[in-house]
Formats: structure tokens, sequence, C-alpha cells
């Protein structure tokens, strides 16, 4: 079987931090907080997080917060929107440096974007996804603060986009999608609801995911890609279903949409690579126990160890 | 980046795409600057639309606009001047999604237009949109999203939705997003589908299945929640002595009390589904005896949820009494609004059952039950049981009381949805082969509320049939197969007493009232399923199978002694049903993979403080100061600590080999008498 380009993932994601002036770059300018988090998570599930200057990032992160909102911007000048946010505590959490945040600032922020259904809104304009429900879940939890919520009705919003298929979509009646999936359960999982969900019926529905080429697409006659890879495998595994995929297949797929030469993981074999289809390449190999590569969580989407750390160190 | 192929630049290309990054980067700069600026001049606006043009995805151009049409809206007041503003953002829009018809800045940015309610809308313009979208792409959830949006918004009737998106089926049979769409509307609309089934034209093609599974789930469980078992079953004899005079051997026994001292009695009821409301309301006792305490129901599942199949209380016998007396004790759930199903179902099917309890003087003397370690031999000591009468449970007749007239039914219409499938001509397909297992298997959850349970049984047997040739032909998904293949295995070998006593006998123990002992051993099971059949357990034996869960176990309230030696659990995290058994005192895990798996795949099932179901605790903090490692070991620390053992083997796991595991195992668990086959001190 093909292996790991460890290295040359890791060269990759280096360089492209340092690319900003391609189009690529520029097209994905105002989300670079989300590509900061990518590329950096990969590296520490690597064991080589030391290779960038965690002063250096630290900085530019708080570069990219609005002191006014308690937010953060995809990038410096842009809104700020939880979306971001979530990266820049994920990232910070990498580095063992909350320290810097304004803790309560930022969770009041998040805390107030909840809606009277329980819902929540991305940023100040009211847009409504389960996806923001995850967000401001996974954000208070790791700043412990799910107390500034009302935790129940937010579950309970997340439990009304259940689909008769045992799957979430983004809204009420929205139709299940991999990534949406991830959200809910992960929004279940972590507030301990978990028993909202149809297990075997979620879990077939997922496992049916994986294609003939051992990749997983994200809703059924769909192509396989790999981001699915860590949607679908992340979900399966909170529901403990994860054996019901044919794991040896899965990784061959990911291996094989390796840039070996020049590093980077593309969404299938051949494809142009990118920093979003390298985490999650990787991450889904870090799920499936591949050797070389550190355990990840299957809910806060952060190494094992660090999520340990935070809830676990007195 | 998705469906780019990956190839090296030519010189031209690269000359272009600097040219193009150069005019995006300067709009990208000035649209910044024009938001931070609030400037919202005509020309200042056109450069947003510029950007979003080429990205729509840029989220802070579409915010920008927002602040720009809402401050220069409040300068108009003429209807045709507002009507032409809004009319020029969902230009803007239709323009993006041209470029990306699956911006999520660009879907959000119409609909917020529209909630601004400042001009009519045009219908047709909308409607027209969506059309040309789904034609392109006829999954684009964004468009089903708005479609359902508009719908709504502008009051279509979900009938006509409904044709809509019976088109839309005809125009393409495989497309999911009509089909999930049509359960949406079906499910508000109440229809109970009796004509549903339709003529399938590729039998590999998925759109259809998942559709097709949850009408089954609607067909097959019944309405209302149902008692299925109990512990003690009506009619049973409970002694609380210890050590009872010889008991014929050979005679499985009904009666062992576990906690003397105590004077505890369990009384376990099990439902076909998960219910809540259980409480001294809900369910009546009556006796002579006096219990201690208030009665309280207490539910056996790990989610701490409310609902749960499973409940218990433990009745605290308060009698002093000096030589042998009998009580009876009457249980009765009457109809209840208390107990409710998650749906919301109320139970209906009023249920009686007595039971004695006889109390022996108990001046009895103090044994050490576990002087030695219990052994598991295998091949000595198991003699099947044979006398059927002496059967210490008593499901059947539970079950028999709650027949339910309607089911006849449900069952004629699968059987013929089986004739249906059987005929159908391509039979490799794997759905026309899971689709019949999953019917059949409906088919004998029917028949357990009557008594054909040897036509069950064919049920059963034939259903396993198709899952076995499912793992053949379907082998990436052979571990789903083998789950369902447990499950079916279970009722076949448990569901009529003529099979299952085979399984069943008396284990002797020196010291210890004979115990009612099931042996499922090397059966390949992978997943324990009704576990009410098993209630009256007080010795399991699971050993040398495929076991990764224990889930079920935590209803058998009367364990003692569990080997689950030889299977694959791989967390203490799957173990944790264990911890709601308090009678547990043996324990078997050798030989899993305990330890051996960085990926924990019960770790948001289980309790913990990730998930908020357990927070700083007692343990935590006493390992803390023998300096033990509490990010390595929470799992098996909370496992233990909510353990009463005097027995544990927990050789052949990785885990167990690890240094300070043992000093963890005897802190947690004072009681512990033997590890490993040891003495624990």
């Amino acid at each position: 079987m093909a292996e790991l380009a460890a290295d040359q993932h890791v060269r990759y994601i280096v360089t492209v931090e340092k690319k900003k002036d391609s189009f690529e770059s520029l097209v994905m300018e105002h989300i670079r907080l989300n590509g900061a988090y990518w590329g950096l998570t990969t590296l520490d599930l690597l064991h080589k997080l030391h290779a960038v200057d965690a002063a250096e990032v630290v900085d530019w992160i708080m570069s990219c917060y609005h002191p006014e909102s308690g937010g953060f911007g995809g990038n410096v000048g842009h809104d700020p929107h939880v979306l971001y946010t979530l990266s820049a505590v994920q990232v910070l959490c990498l580095f063992d440096r909350l320290d810097v945040l304004d803790i309560d600032k930022v969770a009041d922020y998040v805390a107030g974007l909840q809606n009277e259904d329980g819902s929540f809104s991305g940023d100040i304009w009211g847009e409504v996804d389960t996806r923001f429900s995850y967000i401001a879940l996974c954000t208070l939890s790791l700043l412990h603060r799910l107390h500034k919520i009302n935790m129940q009705k937010a579950v309970d919003f997340v439990v009304s986009c259940k689909n008769l298929d045992g799957g979430f979509g983004a809204m009420p009646g929205g139709e299940s999608h991999a990534g949406q999936i991830f959200c809910c359960v992960g929004a279940l999982a972590i507030t301990g609801s978990l028993h909202h969900i149809d297990r075997d019926l979620l879990g077939w529905w997922l496992c049916e995911r994986q294609c003939k080429d051992g990749g997983l697409n994200g809703r059924p006659e769909k192509l396989a890609d790999v981001c699915y890879s860590w949607w679908v495998l992340s979900s399966l595994i909170m529901i403990d279903r994860v054996h019901w995929i044919d794991k040896e297949k899965l990784a061959k797929f990911i291996l094989n949409c390796q840039d070996k030469e020049n590093g980077g993981i593309s969404d299938r074999p051949d494809n142009a690579v990118d920093i979003y289809h390298t985490y999650f390449g990787v991450a889904g190999l870090s799920l499936m126990e591949y050797p070389g590569v550190k355990p990840m969580d299957p809910a806060y989407a952060l190494p094992l160890d660090v999520v340990n750390r935070i809830f676990l160190r007195k | 980046m998705h469906g780019r192929p990956r190839r090296p630049a030519k010189p031209e290309d690269e000359a272009a795409a600097s040219a193009k990054a150069a005019k995006l980067r300067d709009l990208q700069a000035q649209v910044l600057q024009n938001h931070h600026s609030r400037t919202y001049t005509k020309v200042a606006i056109g450069l947003s639309f510029k950007l979003l043009e080429i990205n729509p995805e840029a989220y802070t151009a579409w915010n920008y606009r927002k602040l720009a049409f809402q401050h220069n809206i409040k300068e108009l007041s003429d209807p045709e001047a507002i009507r032409s503003a809004v009319d020029d953002e969902l230009r803007v829009v239709e323009v993006a999604l041209r470029q990306n018809p699956k911006s999520y800045g660009a879907w959000y940015h119409r609909k917020w237009l529209l909630n601004q309610k400042l001009a009519p809308v045009d219908s047709k313009r909308e409607f027209g949109l969506l059309d040309k979208l789904l034609k392109v792409d006829a999954r684009n959830f964004h468009g089903w999203n708005y479609r359902r949006f508009l719908a709504r918004f502008m009051g279509v009737p979900d009938e006509e939705e409904l044709k809509y998106t019976m088109d839309k089926i005809s125009d393409n049979f495989s497309n999911y997003s009509a089909w999930h769409n049509r359960s949406i509307l079906l499910s508000n609309l109440l229809i109970q589908q009796s004509k549903v089934f339709f003529t399938f034209t590729d039998p590999s093609d998925q759109s259809g299945w998942f559709y097709h599974l949850w009408l089954l789930a609607q067909t097959s469980t019944p309405d209302n929640p149902q008692l299925i078992a109990s512990w003690p079953c009506n009619g049973a004899k409970l002694s609380s002595s210890l050590v009872k005079e010889k008991v014929e051997q050979s005679i499985l026994s009904s009666i062992w009390c576990h906690s003397l001292k105590e004077r505890t009695v369990p009384i376990v009821l099990y439902f076909n589904e998960p219910v809540k409301g259980l409480n001294q309301s809900s369910v009546k006792l009556k006796s002579d005896l006096e219990f201690g305490k208030d009665i309280c129901w207490r539910a056996l599942s790990v989610t701490d949820s409310g609902y749960s199949n499973c409940w218990a209380t433990y009745l605290q016998i308060a009698n002093e009494c000096s030589s042998s007396q009998q009580y009876s004790v009457d249980m009765s759930i009457p109809c209840s609004d208390d107990i409710v199903s998650r749906s919301g179902s109320t139970y209906n099917c009023p249920v009686h059952l007595t039971f004695t309890i006889e109390l022996i003087s108990d001046e009895a003397q103090d044994i050490d039950l576990f002087d030695k370690p219990v052994s598991w031999n295998r091949s000595e000591s198991f003699q099947p049981h044979e006398i059927l009468e002496s059967m210490p449970f008593d499901l059947l007749k539970i079950t028999s009381a709650l027949v339910e007239e309607d089911s006849n039914w449900h069952f004629e219409r699968l059987s013929e949805e089986i004739d249906l499938f059987r005929e159908l001509p391509d039979d490799n397909s794997k759905f026309v082969k899971l689709t019949l297992a999953r019917l059949l298997l409906a088919c004998a959850a029917i028949k357990s509320r009557g008594r054909s349970l040897i036509e069950r049984k064919r049920y059963c047997e034939e259903a396993m049939g198709y899952l076995s040739d499912l793992i053949r032909l379907d082998p990436s998904h052979k571990r789903y197969y083998e789950d369902e293949r447990s499950l079916v295995l279970m009722d076949k070998l448990t569901c009529d007493m003529e099979t299952f006593v085979k399984h069943c006998s008396v284990k002797v123990e020196p010291n210890l009232v004979p115990l009612n002992h099931v042996q499922l051993c090397s059966l390949s099971l992978t997943r324990i399923g009704f576990a009410e059949r098993l209630i009256w357990v007080q010795v399991l034996d699971l050993s040398h199978n495929s076991l990764r869960s224990v889930e079920g176990l935590e209803a058998l309230q009367q364990l003692v002694s569990l080997n689950i030696s030889n299977n694959q659990i791989s967390s203490f995290t799957a173990l944790e049903p264990l911890t709601k058994i308090i009678s547990l005192k043996v324990l078997d895990l050798s030989f899993n993979e305990i330890g051996a798996h960085s990926i924990d795949t019960t770790r948001y099932i289980c309790s913990s403080p990730f998930s908020h179901k357990v927070e700083a605790c007692e343990a935590f903090e006493e390992c803390r100061k023998k300096s033990i490692n509490v990010e390595e070991y929470w799992d098996a620390i909370l496992f233990f600590a909510s353990l009463k053992l005097a027995q544990l083997d927990i050789k052949g796991n990785a885990v167990a080999s690890k240094v300070d595991f043992r000093t963890l195992v005897t802190m947690l668990i004072p009681s512990l008498k033997w590890l490993n086959g040891e003495c624990a001190n």
C-alpha cells in the first residue's frame, strides 16, 4: 500500500502559508483563520507543530479579534463570525494559549447569538444553520462556558433537524448531508445527548457512504471525496459504528490522493491539492489509527491529547 | 478546491493568473476599506458587486452590501424606487449564484432580502430561478432548502409541493433530494401511507431504499409502549436465605437474593421501547411486607435522558422476623399518562403481577463468599438444563397478554411485500437481500406478540441466510451484516424454551446457593440483543465470541458473575453498562483489546467530562494524590470506581501491563480479593 508522505505534507503546509499572493490564496483570503486551523492541526497530528513560531501565530490570530464584539473575523479587517471564532479558539488550544483571550467576552459573543428557538446565528445578520449550533457548543465547551446558554433548547433545535433517514440537515426539513451530520452528532456528543440518535439507522446511512473506490461520499449517489473521510468517520466513531466500513480501502483511497512529490492531499486522486483536503485526509488517517499520526478527538476536532488536557488537567 | 486536475501551471497561465490575482487583491482591499469607512456611494457599492462576481464567498462584502442597502433604503419613499433597489440586490445574488450555485453567502443574502418584506415577491421569478438551478444540479441542497423556505414564505400548500417533488422523481428516479423532500412533506401531511410501495427501476440505486426503510419502520412498531418482561416474573417465589438447604441441583433457581444483609429485592421491568415516568403512582405495589424506603424507580441506561427500556427499583425489606414466613407482593401497572414513550404515546396495556417473598431467619453464618477464586471451567460442569417446567422466567406469559389485534393488518402488508421482493429479477442485489432480511425480521417481531414461536424461528433463519449472503456479496460492510446477524442469532437462541434451555444450567459453587447459569460461548456473537430474556440470569458466560459491546447487559440486575473473556472489547468506556449492575462480583475480561487502540469509539457514548455528563470526580482527585496520570487513565478510573467486584481477571489486554495499573485497580476497588487469579493484596 502507498505510504503517508508526512515530510512532504509538512513542507507543503509551511510553504502554502507563505504564498499569500496567488489567486487561490486570495480567493480564500477571507477564511485564512480556518486555513490556519487546518494547517496547524495537521502539523500537530504529524508531530510537527514546532515547525511554526507559536508567538507569531498567536499574535496574528489576535489581530483578527474584534474587541468590541468579542468575535473573530476570517482575516485581518474581516467581520466577526462564529466560523472563525471557533478556529481561533481551536488554534489557541493547540498552543495551550487560551490565556491570551478575554474568555468571558468571547463566550458572551457566541452565547449572544443564540435565538429564541435554541438555534444559533452565525453573526449579527441572522443566518441560521446547524453548523453554527455545533460551532457555538464546541467553542463554549472548550472555554468551559456552556452555562452561558440554554443548552436544552440548543439540543432541541439540533434534534428538530433530524430526518427520517436518521441523518441531519442544516435546518428543520433540510436534507441529510455528512458534513451537517458531523455538526449535529458533534453538538449532541458535546452536550451528552447522543441518545437522541438512532445509532443503527444513522450508522447504516453513514457506512453506505463508502463507494466502490473505497472513498466516502457525503450523500447518496455522489462521488467520493477525501473531506468526507473526516465528516463521516468522526460521526461513525461518535456513535460507535465505525467498524461498519472497510478502513483499509478508505486508507488506500486517501493515500492515493496524495501529491507524493510536492506534498498535500486532494479531493480525489490526481486532482489539485489544497490545505483543506490535506487536513481532512490526515485527520481521517488519524481516526483510523494510522501509524505515526496522533489520535484525534472526533467531537472537538482537535488532537486527543489537547482535548484531554483541556478537560482533565487540574 | 473540488474537481480541479493536478498539473503544473504553464508560464502563460501563470501570467494570466497573476494579473487576475492583482485585480482581485485591489478589489478586496477597496471593498474592505469602503466597509470600514462606511462609504455607501454608487461607485463603492459597484466595487463590491465586482468582487462578489469573482468571489461570491467573500462574506464581508455581503455584510457590506446589507449595510449599504439599509443605509440607502432609508432615503427612499417611492415604492418603485424601493422595488428597484431590492431588484438590484436580487440580481447580484443571481450573478453570484451563476459563479457558485452553492454559495452560502449568496443564498442567505436572498433570504435576508425577502425577509425585509420591502417589496412584493415575484414568485414566478423565484420559482423560475430554482427550476433553472435544480435543472443544472437536481441535488443542490441549497436550492432545495431555499425551495422549502419559499414554499413556507409564500404559503404554498404541501400538496402542491408534493406534486413538484413527484415530478422531480419521475424525471430521475435516483434523486435522493426529492425523495427526502417527499418524506418531509408526507410527515407534515400525516398521511398514513398504505399504498406506498413502488416498483424499482434500478435495484442498485440507493435513493428509494432509505425511504423504504422509513416506511418499514412506520409499519412494524406498535403504537404504544408495552411491558415485555419483568423480574420477578408473575408467580415467582423468592427466598431471602443466603445458603438455602440443598436445592435440587438440576432445578434452575429463581430464588437468590444477592444482598441479604440489606435484604434488598430488585424489581426489573423491561419495555419494548424507551419510556419515562415510572413512579410510585404509575407502578402500584401492594404487600404485607414493610419496605424501608420510598420506592424509587431508576432508569437502567447509560444515557441520562430520562427514557429507558429497562427500569429497576430495590425493595428494602424492613420486617424483623425470627421464623420463616411468606409474603406476597402485588404489582400492577394500569393505563397511565405518566408512562410515555419518546414519541409521546402513553402506556395503555394494563398488567398485573404477583410474586411471593419468603423471609427466613437470618442469623445465618457470616460466610466468606469468595475465599477462593471462582473458576470458569467450561467443559466440566456445564449440564444443559432439562426440566422445562421450572424455567424461572415468564416472558412468554407477559407477551401473550399483549397480543395486538391490529398487527394482523401489518403482517399481511409485510407478507405481500416479501412476495413482491422475492419476485424481483436481480436477486444478487444487496438492497433486495437486505430489504428482504428486514421485512422478515419485522414479521418475526410481530410474531413475538403472538405465540407463533416456530414461525418466528423460521423467519429468523431465513433472515440469517440473507445476511450471510450479504457478507459474501458486500464484504466492505461485512461487520454491519455481522452485527445484524448477531442480533438475529440471539433472538433465535432465546425465543423458545426448547432451544434456550440448551444453554441454561445451574452453577454450583461451594458456599453459594446454586446460581442460574447461561452459557452463550463461541457463537460469533458481535453484540447482545434481547436482553429482556436474560434478566433472571445470575452467571453469564459470553466468552469466545467477537463482542465489541456489552450494551443491554445493564438490565441483568441479578448478575453476579460475568465472563466476557476472549472477545473484542476495546475500551473501558465500552463496559460502562456493567457499572449499572450492582450485584456484579466476578468479572472476567481477559484476552480482549482494552488499551490496544488509540481511538475510543465509545468515548462519547459513555459518561465523561468531554460530554459534560461527569464533571470533577472524587476518584480523579484520589488518583492525582497518588500521582496516577488522570489524562491517561480517566476511563479506567471512572469504570473501576463504580464497581464492587470481588474478583477481576484482565490479563491479555494491553492496558494490564502498563505501570500503575495494578495500583490503580486495587486502590479503586477496595472489595477486590482476586486479581488475575492471585490474591489482590
